[in-house]
């Protein structure tokens, strides 16, 4: 099968600074794919890039067949299909919980406000914040904020969902809540690309893992290839540091 | 005392007149002034030059000069101007001029009311929008402006207080205004200072209502939530 991902040959420079030094990457339908790493080794970039929040310096980046360098391409269309979920979280302030998810279906894909309530309404049971619709942001927890994002992101009915760290501004004892509905996403056959420090999330979640340093992809296999058996000196250092 | 109370209320109608020409000049600069700043505070922060180098040029120029020296170039230069090039006479109306002159000079000020609001937003609430799907305009529209404007709401009622006060500079074009009015019954009577006084109380009066009024506008948008 066609993978819905291509990622060939990307280069991403911050002015002087090479962030992202030629990366390959396919990504297959319904695949989680983790991507783990110190700070500093490009994999957030590498995320970003994937949605043209960065853009692209050199090589290719493909995403369900529309190539994002491509200037015909509409960016904007292929973003609706894939959801984004960041570090802080980034709801609207000044909507209310409801009001964030149901935004985007209604100005981007043009739903009637009913419909896309509706919508907004069983997204939010199946993050389990049915009782917060009608809240702001300011007024829940980082966890909570975290399960909206993720509802907010699946209200454009994406292909792709892409995980930016999404625990890592958590307390410790919210991790646990988000990471949940991560796995269920997971469950239900969602292609997802998660960044992150959770390695448990990673063994247990992920289909593969990516290990990348200075910005190129060190060493790749599935979770029991990385973390019982890694090959390169890189990746056992960083995870004797980390586990 | 007797000669405080005499002209203090006999000069009365006369600033009621003027404070109303205040009012109306300041609100229709208020107007003007912020379309003309929000146009040149989107214009600053474009990325194409063709955009921002013109509203640059505005707000450095126009923050860079006296606004006195704008209101004179308004109502004596440009007719001056009009002659010089057509040869033909023009007499510029000093209402006109007024509020040509507030609304440019309160434009400039206003921009950069916007442009700091705008920039104070997290930049990770446009990325949070444009990842969505939504352009560029649509996340400025949604997310952006709406949360900048409750930001940049005391320092523009700050910028309208400023505004009314510098009013009192039309009179050098013998814009009836506030003081204006006062001074012209200071040249019939002399009676300097209770009519100046009574002036400044009438000022304090209306910027103390702008205060009032910008609190309660904060209140009601939640910015001191």
């Amino acid at each position: 099968m066609e993978p819905i991902i291509k990622v060939r040959n990307l280069y991403k420079n911050f002015g002087d600074l090479e962030v992202l030094k030629g990366i390959n990457l396919d990504i297959a339908e319904r695949e989680v794919l983790c991507i783990i790493g110190p700070s500093g080794s490009g994999k957030s970039t590498l995320l970003r890039c994937l949605n043209m929040l960065e853009e692209i310096t050199s090589g290719e980046v493909i995403v369900d067949g529309n190539d994002l360098t491509d200037p015909r391409v509409d960016i904007n269309k292929v973003r609706t299909e894939t959801g984004m979920v960041f570090q802080h979280f980034n709801l609207f302030p000044h909507m209310t919980i409801i009001e964030n998810i149901m935004l985007a279906p209604v100005k981007v894909r043009g739903l009637s406000e009913g419909k896309a309530r509706q919508q907004a309404l069983e997204l939010l049971k199946k993050v389990g914040l049915s009782d917060k619709a009608e809240v702001y942001p300011d007024n829940i927890s980082g966890g909570q904020k975290q399960r909206v994002a993720i509802a907010r992101a699946l209200a454009m009915s994406p292909k792709v969902m892409l995980f930016d760290e999404p625990t890592s501004a958590l307390d410790p004892e919210l991790v646990g809540e988000v990471l949940e509905v991560m796995k269920d996403l997971a469950k239900e056959g969602m292609t997802m690309v998660v960044v992150t420090h959770e390695m448990g999330f990673a063994r247990e979640v992920a289909d593969r893992v990516i290990f990348m340093d200075e910005g190129v992809i060190i060493e790749e296999g599935t979770p029991e290839q990385i973390f019982k058996n890694p090959q390169n000196t890189r990746t056992k250092e960083f995870l004797w540091k980390v586990l | 005392m007797n000669y405080f109370i005499t002209h203090m209320s006999a000069v009365f109608p006369f600033l009621v007149k003027g404070a109303v020409y205040t009012v109306i000049i300041t609100a229709m600069s208020v107007f003007f002034g912020t379309v003309i700043g929000l146009f040149l505070g989107l214009g600053r922060l474009s990325k194409k030059k063709f955009f921002s180098i013109p509203s640059s040029i505005y707000v450095d120029s126009i923050r860079g000069t006296p606004l006195l020296v704008q209101i004179l170039i308004i109502y004596f230069g440009i007719p001056n101007l009009y002659n010089m090039i057509t040869g033909d006479r023009f007499t510029m109306n000093v209402f006109v001029a007024a509020v040509l002159a507030c609304s440019i000079n309160s434009g400039a000020y206003v921009a950069e009311i916007f442009r700091a609001g705008i920039q104070s937003i997290d930049k990770g609430q446009m990325e949070a929008a444009r990842s969505l799907g939504m352009t560029h305009r649509q996340a400025m529209r949604y997310i952006i402006l709406p949360q900048a404007f409750r930001r940049i709401i005391p320092p523009l009622g700050n910028e309208f207080i400023v505004l009314l006060k510098d009013t009192s500079l039309l009179s050098v074009i013998g814009m009836e205004e506030l003081l204006m009015q006062g001074q012209l019954y200071i040249s019939r009577t002399y009676a300097s200072f209770p009519v100046l006084l009574e002036v400044a109380l009438i000022y304090l009066m209306m910027t103390w209502s702008i205060s009032r009024w910008v609190d309660y506008m904060e209140y009601k948008l939640g910015v001191k939530r």
